[in-house]
């Protein structure tokens, strides 16, 4: 049952072969059973799955099911989830119950769709590898000795070991792109406006967005389309009509002209994931693809202008965790600098206050010009580099990430974790879609092919991804539990 | 722009952010190498660039002023650390 | 040495909206604390603002009010800092780009001349809530209910040279809003708050001197008190030698005196960016030309107007135009009455005077303008005279009557025109007053003018007031001489 698609299990659930109770108790019992060594949920919400689940069953049995109804998901813990923690991975948020839902969460539950539960994310999504987690670090599947990438490790790791069927993640710069492919599974990031962020935590809010993570694009395509569309509460989301993302799926990739960007192929990209990007792209020529090289220029300037921009905006997104009205408050403070510094001080971890301080510092006076505008600036010739190679191309392909999953606590030092973003981060600068598909292995660790489309390309994105999938597959992979080859 | 040990506490400060001298001194060289790498900006020529804010060349939509919340006090203040009388508490503000 | 007095304000204008500028909560006065804070209001985590079109347009239309530019473009920016009452620790503001561009005000001197203050912008931001210091336990207690509610602020070049001037701009900034609709002006609930720049200056020098801010001055008179003293206070420190301080300093309404806010010398560092939860705001021209067509008459306009058409002096048109209540109020009873110069003297004697005793508003008069009109009409066509006018204006405004008419029906109180009848009262006083008429008959005939008084007097009593006195002075004349 845990090996199936969300497709799939579609699909048995209106066949009768099970029902959505039957599923959802046995995914609850490989949660418990495994998520002790991975770690990938925050909280588990049995009861009320199982709850949803019997409504499921019972709407099907009244003739009322739609494709969705039944199946069992999981929400990264940035999405606020009513009378359910919602820590998003902090001590800040530890205690607190969100009093409402996201408005992607309202979509999914009116989609007939239930949660297992919050999973596990770097603080406030600020990570790439899951380690900056108030609940510990997350395991690889594959390799519980390797991260699953970040911040969506929770996500990304509880789908690849089968606990769940799909899930939702957040990507700022990143986010569900990198750990899809530390994690061999497919992740979409969407346009930038295309998902609603009503009721999903703040880290930057010019970049973030959420997306689905599934074992396939087609799957990804079925939660695209529930959650994606004008949402009246956020003034960002783009009022724009969402298509049946599954119909396009089939469609043949002769003449798809692709563009492989100079930039994404140079130095610090590890030669096995390289060959293994490589033998994809050839894949796709055996599809009836053409591939042509192409130029970002300013792909080099992406990693400095987002860690402007970010934790500029995110310095902002966060004062109002303060200790009054929600959240953590530090033990009897002496005064009102004395509550602000220690709830915030005790609150917050080490990468969330490094990114507040960098941010606060770059937007003060005398160097926001410097820093911030000039990153702006920057910002919009890297969507030019886009909006160029698009103009040639139909889509952009490369690695998800230089490297394949890196080894727990591998990464110390801060900045050279933020390099392991040079091939996500521009996309969010851009505000374009881009999706990971498993692709090989490199040292027995899933290698992420990155195919990016212009913006509100998500249709031709999960097309061009879908097909792969049906010519190779590396999406099938399934990492050996410890507990099940024991 | 070198970062100084000031820079770090003023910005601390600013963001109401409680560190140790400990912390200080290692976010002191975290954040010097950070600005290090934001200052390859500089190199970019961008005359007669606008700032980029959002991805999407949109503008605001505007809501209808209409009064669509109801009182739900209750619910909103199980999760504050501090009430009473169904105002949030804090220590005595001095003006 | 001769001082100049500059300064410059910063208003700020809550406006009329029924919901907040980013939220779907209530913006209504006085409801039990943190119920009208929805979770947007709450900065809650994962909550958006979307901006209310109502509170665009309010401010579009007090830019037209005072022949503003109004920009294709705007942008709102965040203002971060600290602050209890500031849930999100940071006020969605607008820094760079505002709303409003320049326009001017223009506010009427005591010489009757009149001045041009110039607006620098006005923009759109969101208000706090509020923080209230009963003991708490030694705690300080925050309601949001006023966090979101929408402010228009006001900042005006430093055109102002004295404390009347000052206060005449906020008047006029009070009129024009008021006029709009797009307040209610109350500044006693707040809904008008008001920051003052001042610094003196050698008279002739042209660098501004350094100036004070004079944080929340909330009424009318104590922004006229609170300057005097400020500027009182730096003209004295400067001619000892000694330097003004660049600093914020608040109005003590008690002991009429600012004094310093003794708050940590720190600079503050707001670090405005623009917000990217929400995205440029863009007014087309057809728009902003809609709105303009749609602008009522204001002050300006009206005034002029009732100089010219209805022929009211300066003064009179001054104070009728003042506000809009007292405009609409004036203008309908001289639509009922047909009488500009009569209206204008009951609306500013009787009727003010009436209200000023009970301290009331012109909107809350128990005497509506088409009564008074109506009272105003039959004054005007004779029905009754002015004593029992009088008495009918008591009358209604005590609910006695629905109407003028109907309680000068029910008092009797219709003016005695009637010859044969008054001549009837006359012969009767006459009769009762041998003595006073022998008085009369053995006057000197110079003298008699005076002693008619007092059989004026017995005939209006006689006729309860209704007797037409320019008659009963005329009959009384002849009979009175034919006795002599």
């Amino acid at each position: 049952m845990h090996d199936q698609t969300l497709t799939g299990l579609a699909a048995a659930l209106a066949a009768g072969e099970f029902s959505s109770r039957e599923l959802t108790e046995h995914l609850l019992a490989r949660i418990e059973r495994h998520d002790g060594a991975l770690n990938s949920f925050i909280t588990v919400t049995g009861e009320q799955a199982l709850a949803a689940a019997d409504a499921a069953d019972a709407a099907r049995a009244r003739g009322e099911a739609g494709p969705l109804t039944g199946l069992p998901l999981a929400l990264k813990d940035i999405f606020c989830t009513r009378g359910v923690k919602t820590s998003c991975g902090s001590r800040m948020l530890d205690n607190f119950d969100a009093p409402y839902d996201a408005s992607v969460v309202e979509k999914l539950a009116a989609a007939g769709t239930l949660s297992l539960g919050k999973t596990n994310m770097d603080e406030f999504a600020m990570g790439s590898s899951n380690e900056n987690s108030f609940y510990g670090a997350v395991k690889n599947p594959w390799d519980l000795g390797a991260v699953p990438g970040g911040s969506s490790g929770g996500s990304a790791a509880a789908v690849a070991a089968g606990l769940v069927p799909a899930a939702l993640g957040t990507d700022t710069g990143g986010s569900i792109r990198q750990p899809a492919a530390f994690c061999g599974i497919t992740g979409l990031k969407p346009t930038y406006g295309r998902v609603s962020r009503y009721g999903m935590i703040a880290y930057a809010s010019s970049l973030d967005q959420a997306g689905p993570m599934a074992r396939t694009a087609e799957d990804c395509a079925h939660l695209l389309g529930a959650i994606a569309g004008h949402d009246l509460r956020d003034s960002t989301s783009v009022a724009r009509g969402v298509p049946d993302y599954t119909e396009g799926l089939e469609a043949p990739l002769s003449g798809l002209k692709i563009g492989l960007p100079r930039e994404y192929f140079g130095d610090g990209l590890s030669a096995e994931v390289e060959r293994a990007v490589r033998e994809a792209i050839r894949v796709y020529e055996s599809l009836g693809a053409t591939v042509r090289e192409v130029s970002l220029p300013h792909t080099h300037y992406a990693i400095p202008a987002y860690y402007v921009i970010a934790p500029a905006e995110a310095s902002s997104n966060l004062s109002r965790f303060d200790g009054v009205r929600f959240g953590h408050r530090c033990e009897n403070p002496t005064d009102l600098i004395d509550l602000y510094k220690r709830s915030r001080g005790e609150g917050f971890g080490e990468e969330v206050k490094r990114r507040i301080l960098i941010g606060t510092h770059t937007l003060s006076e005398g160097f926001f010009d410097a820093y911030y505008k000039q990153a702006q600036k920057v910002r919009r010739l890297i969507r030019q580099d886009f909006l160029d190679a698009f103009e040639e191309v139909d889509v952009l392909m490369g690695p998800a990430s230089p490297t394949p999953a890196f080894d727990l606590g591998a990464n110390k030092d801060p900045v050279s974790m933020y390099l392991q973003d040079i091939y996500t981060i521009a996309v969010n600068l851009a505000g374009i879609p881009g999706i990971s598909v498993p692709a090989g292995f490199a040292g027995g660790r899933p290698v992420g092919l990155q195919i990016l489309g212009t913006h509100f390309a998500e249709a031709q994105l999960l097309n061009v991804a879908h097909q792969f999938q049906q010519a190779t597959d590396w999406h099938l992979r399934r990492p050996d539990l410890a507990e099940e080859t024991a | 722009m070198a970062l100084e040990h000031a820079d770090v506490l003023r910005a601390a400060h600013l963001a109401r952010l409680g560190l140790d001298e400990g912390e200080a001194d290692r976010y002191l060289d975290d954040l010097g190498r950070i600005l290090e790498m934001a200052d390859q900006l500089q190199s970019i020529d961008t005359d007669g660039v606008a700032p980029l804010a959002h991805p999407l060349d949109a503008t605001q939509r505007l809501r209808a002023d209409e009064v669509t919340e109801t009182d739900q006090r209750e619910t909103f203040q199980r999760c504050a650390p501090a009430v009473e009388n169904g105002l949030y508490l804090v220590p005595r503000v001095v003006e | 040495m001769q001082w100049e007095t500059v300064i410059g304000l910063e208003v700020h204008v809550q406006l009329a909206t029924r919901s907040k500028i980013f939220s779907g909560a209530s913006t209504a006065f006085g409801a039990e604390p943190n119920t009208q804070a929805c979770a947007v209001d709450l900065g809650l985590p994962g909550v958006l603002p979307v901006l209310n079109e109502q509170a665009v347009a309010m401010a579009v239309q007090f830019g037209l009010g005072i022949h503003a530019e109004i920009p294709e473009l705007s942008v709102f920016d965040r203002k971060n800092y600290f602050y209890p009452d500031l849930p999100k620790g940071y006020q969605t503001s607008q820094m760079y780009e505002p709303i409003v561009g320049p326009g001017e005000v223009e506010i009427l001197l005591d010489d009757g001349e009149s001045k041009r203050i110039r607006v620098h912008h006005a923009h759109l931001e969101e208000d706090a809530g509020k923080s209230l210091h009963e003991d708490f336990h030694g705690m300080t207690g925050i309601d949001l209910n006023r966090a979101g509610t929408p402010l228009l602020e006001i900042v005006s070049e430093p055109d102002m040279r004295s404390a009347k001037e000052a206060a005449a701009y906020l008047k006029a900034i009070h009129s024009i809003v008021t006029y709009l609709g797009i307040s209610d002006g109350n500044m006693a609930e707040g809904s008008m708050r008001c920051d003052v720049n001042v610094s003196v200056r050698p008279k002739g020098q042209d660098a501004f001197g350094t100036r004070a801010e004079i944080k929340n001055v909330n009424s009318f008179r104590f922004v006229e008190r609170a300057i005097e003293f400020e500027v009182e206070r730096q003209i004295e420190l400067l001619e000892d030698g000694g330097t003004v301080v660049q600093e914020t300093r608040l109005y003590d309404p008690e002991a009429d005196e600012t004094r310093s806010m003794r708050t940590k010398e720190e600079a503050n560092d707001y670090r405005y960016f623009p917000c990217p939860d929400l995205l440029p705001v863009v007014l087309d021209q057809a728009y902003v030309d809609h709105l303009r067509g749609q602008l009522p008459e204001l002050p300006a306009a009206k005034r002029e107007r009732f100089q010219s058409e209805l022929g009211l002096s300066a003064y009179d048109a001054g104070v009728l135009s003042a506000s809009r209540a007292m405009a609409e109020y004036f203008e309908r009873v001289h639509a009922v009455c047909g009488d500009a110069k009569q209206a204008a003297n009951w609306v500013q004697g009787e009727l003010s005077g009436a209200l000023n005793r009970e301290g009331l508003a012109i909107v809350d008069s128990p005497v509506s303008a088409d009564q008074l009109g109506g009272l105003v009409a039959r004054v005007k066509d004779d029905t009754i005279n002015g004593k029992a006018a009088k008495q009918v204006f008591q009358a209604l405004w005590h609910g006695e009557g629905d109407s003028a008419d109907a309680i000068i029906e029910a008092k009797g109180l219709k003016q005695v025109t009637d010859t044969g009848a008054i001549e009837a009262m006359i012969d009767q006083v006459i009769a009762d007053s041998p003595a006073q008429v022998a008085q009369y008959r053995d006057a000197e005939p110079d003298k008699r003018g005076k002693m008619i008084g007092y059989f004026v007097g017995q005939v209006m009593k006689a006729s309860r007031g209704t007797a037409n006195p320019q008659q009963v002075n005329a009959l009384l004349k002849e009979k009175l001489d034919a006795l002599c």
